[in-house]
């Protein structure tokens, strides 16, 4: 990198300028949050009880959820992007709601709709016994409601934007759909896909509205990081400040990890 | 399929490709009779959106066609009148993309044995049977190599051995030399050769290169506007152009007109003297080295004289092309030849005239070097 010329160099200030009061705006709000840590009391607080919990239940959620959000997301991306039917506009607009929804509204719709009264959790729970809101689940549930417009979009992209006489190429030799999409369609879309997973998971993880409206907040079960944190931002300024740190250092070290190996950005 | 596959063995003569290629869309229309015999190269040899693609498209499956049929070693494959269609993966047939599309995630070994594994076989016999077709094209050290490694004649290579891997009943190949630069292209194309020659079903090479349907080709079907033009080997199109695409293909000047014992008028008007004899609707053909330039009309000048006008001078190795457009009859000579007409002379003899574009010259050509023929069509 150092090796090579930037591009930057030649910037003009009309850009450089925007772009440099951005960056400050981004950044700092990160370095109040580092300046009003209370470092001498870090290792105790961050050991404090409830903390880890709500780490690896976050963890986990935002990684179940990417999971849901990949296995219906990518077939919804590729119907969007690939198949020809009435309606699709329609369809498009409906599956990039969440994006515009907010989180809150979101979930009291799912509450209305999964919840034990709702019109599919009554009937889930009467054939299955099995109830989403207030659960673990019901976090899972929430958060790929909110991340998978994020998914489905950078996916859609991807296939638009690969060519498809590959997959004819594909055809010509004998294969079938399904081998078609799994041996030539996702190697190709591999990039975008990865990097709509990355922008799914991290959406999953900072989900707070909907987790809160439809899972509520139960340590241990249906608290994730961001409900900790404004819980303990009530009571305990300093607790939230450090659950803040320790959210957002897992975050960095994960997408910087994920996209340095994945999406293959310097 | 795959049991033809395991066999190994290709399906020899049956394996014949009998087809009318009705395709009409968006204002365009394509409307080819094509019959390839086993083993028989038929090149289909047309300027750029003359239909060549899309009549492959159609034999590939990748394109349903609108009328008429496709039918490969006795089985129908496409017949929009009784609504017989099979897929291009159902289809006995190889591709060889004019970009070769070869999957970039994928080995070179792993990219030829694509097509049988497709067909059922197993993954370690596929992969030795990839294997094989490498090593036939001369590339079995590269088998681990993936696609961007290649260079642009062995990913051609590898394409062509990922067609031929399926044992297919139909070869296609979609421009296969186009994306190869002019030295590697001369290498390919003898290979290319030796491998067609070598393939036992029908093959059918869309080009727009004559000299790549030359080659490779033992049958030309000249495509123009979607209709077969010209059909015949390579001397008999070289010989006998029939239309103003392929003369300039192979170099030719080439008028049409009617011909009356050893005169062939054309509609301006002027009178060709010929050497052959010919009756009724007929073409004329010289060649551009056959044309004498002069500054004033020559005496004692043979039959075919006429006042022409310099319209681009071009270096063509060690000649020199002129185009010559028709010149405007005057003070009693006549109108010189209003298709216009293609020169060549050697470089002194160009320095001497002073070619410059607008300069007005006598064009002759003697009736011996003159080949007519009758216009109506006989393939």
């Amino acid at each position: 990198m150092s090796t090579r010329r930037t591009p930057g160099s030649g910037a003009p200030p009309a850009l450089l300028v925007p772009a440099g009061v951005g960056l400050l705006f981004l950044v700092l709000p990160l370095a109040g949050l580092l300046v009003r840590t209370p470092w001498a009391t870090l290792p105790q607080r961050l050991g404090a009880p409830g903390v880890l919990p709500a780490l690896r239940l976050s963890l986990f959620t935002a990684t179940a959820a990417t999971v849901v959000c990949m296995a219906l997301g990518v077939p919804l991306a590729w119907l969007l992007a690939r198949a020809r039917f009435p309606g699709r506009r329609l369809v498009r607009a409906l599956v990039t709601l969440p994006l515009v929804l907010p989180p809150v509204v979101g979930g009291v719709a799912l509450l209305l709709v999964f919840g034990r009264r709702g019109l599919v959790g009554s009937w889930l729970d009467a054939t299955f016994g099995v109830s989403l809101p207030f659960s673990t689940a019901g976090v899972v549930a929430a958060e790929a409601f909110v991340a998978m417009p994020f998914l489905i979009l950078a996916v859609e992209g991807a296939l638009r934007g690969a060519d498809p006489r590959y997959e004819e190429a594909a055809a010509t030799l004998g294969a079938g759909g399904w081998t078609v999409f799994r041996r030539v369609t996702l190697p190709m879309i591999r990039p975008g896909l990865t990097a709509g997973a990355v922008l799914c998971w991290a959406r999953a993880l900072g989900e707070f509205g909907a987790t809160i409206t439809f899972a509520g907040n139960f340590p241990g079960r249906t608290q994730t990081m961001p409900l900790a944190v404004y819980l303990a931002f009530e009571s305990d300024p300093q607790a939230a400040i450090v659950l803040s740190l320790l959210l957002l250092t897992v975050s960095v070290l994960i997408l910087t990890v994920l996209r340095g190996r994945w999406v293959g950005q310097p | 399929m795959s049991a033809e596959l395991q066999s190994g063995e290709p399906a020899g003569a049956a394996t014949a490709l009998d087809a009318q290629l009705v395709v009409a869309r968006n204002g365009f229309s394509l409307d080819l009779a094509l019959s390839v015999g086993a083993g028989e190269v038929v090149a289909l040899l047309g300027p750029n959106g003359a239909g060549k693609t899309t009549a492959l498209r159609a034999l590939a499956g990748l394109l349903p066609l609108t009328d008429g049929y496709i039918r490969l070693g006795g089985r129908l494959l496409d017949d929009p009148a009784s609504g017989v269609w099979q897929p291009a993966r159902r289809r006995a047939i190889g591709v060889v993309f004019q970009e070769y599309l070869l999957f970039g995630q994928l080995s070179a070994l792993e990219n030829v044995a694509f097509g049988p594994r497709c067909h059922g076989v197993g993954r370690a016999q596929a992969r030795q049977r990839a294997q094989v077709w490498l090593d036939r094209v001369g590339l079995g050290g590269q088998a681990g190599a993936r696609p961007h490694q290649l260079s642009g004649g062995q990913a051609q290579r590898v394409a062509l051995a990922r067609a031929l891997a399926v044992e297919p009943g139909l070869l296609l190949l979609d421009e296969p030399l186009a994306a190869l630069d002019a030295r590697t292209r001369l290498e390919v194309r003898a290979e290319l050769r030796r491998h067609l020659a070598g393939h036992c079903g029908a093959t059918v090479l869309v080009t727009h290169d004559p000299l790549d349907a030359m080659v490779l080709a033992d049958r030309i079907v000249i495509v123009e506007q979607g209709r077969a033009v010209q059909t015949g080997d390579a001397a008999a199109i070289t010989r006998h152009p029939r239309t103003e695409y392929v003369a300039r293909l192979v170099g030719l000047n080439l008028y049409r007109g009617r011909g009356s014992g050893h005169t062939v008028t054309l509609p301006d008007g002027v009178a060709l003297s010929v050497a052959d004899p010919v009756e009724g609707e007929a073409f004329v053909a010289f060649a551009p080295a056959a044309v004498a330039l002069h500054r004033s009309r020559p005496d004692g000048s043979p039959r075919n004289t006429w006042p022409m006008t310099v319209d681009g001078v071009d270096r063509h190795g060690d000649h020199v092309r002129v185009q010559l457009r028709g010149g405007v009859a005057a003070g009693g000579l006549p109108a010189g030849l209003s298709g216009g007409l293609a020169a060549d002379v050697t470089t002194a003899a160009a320095a001497e005239l002073g070619l410059s574009p607008g300069q007005p010259l006598w064009a002759a050509v003697k009736a011996t070097e003159t080949r007519a023929y009758p216009a109506t069509i006989q393939r």
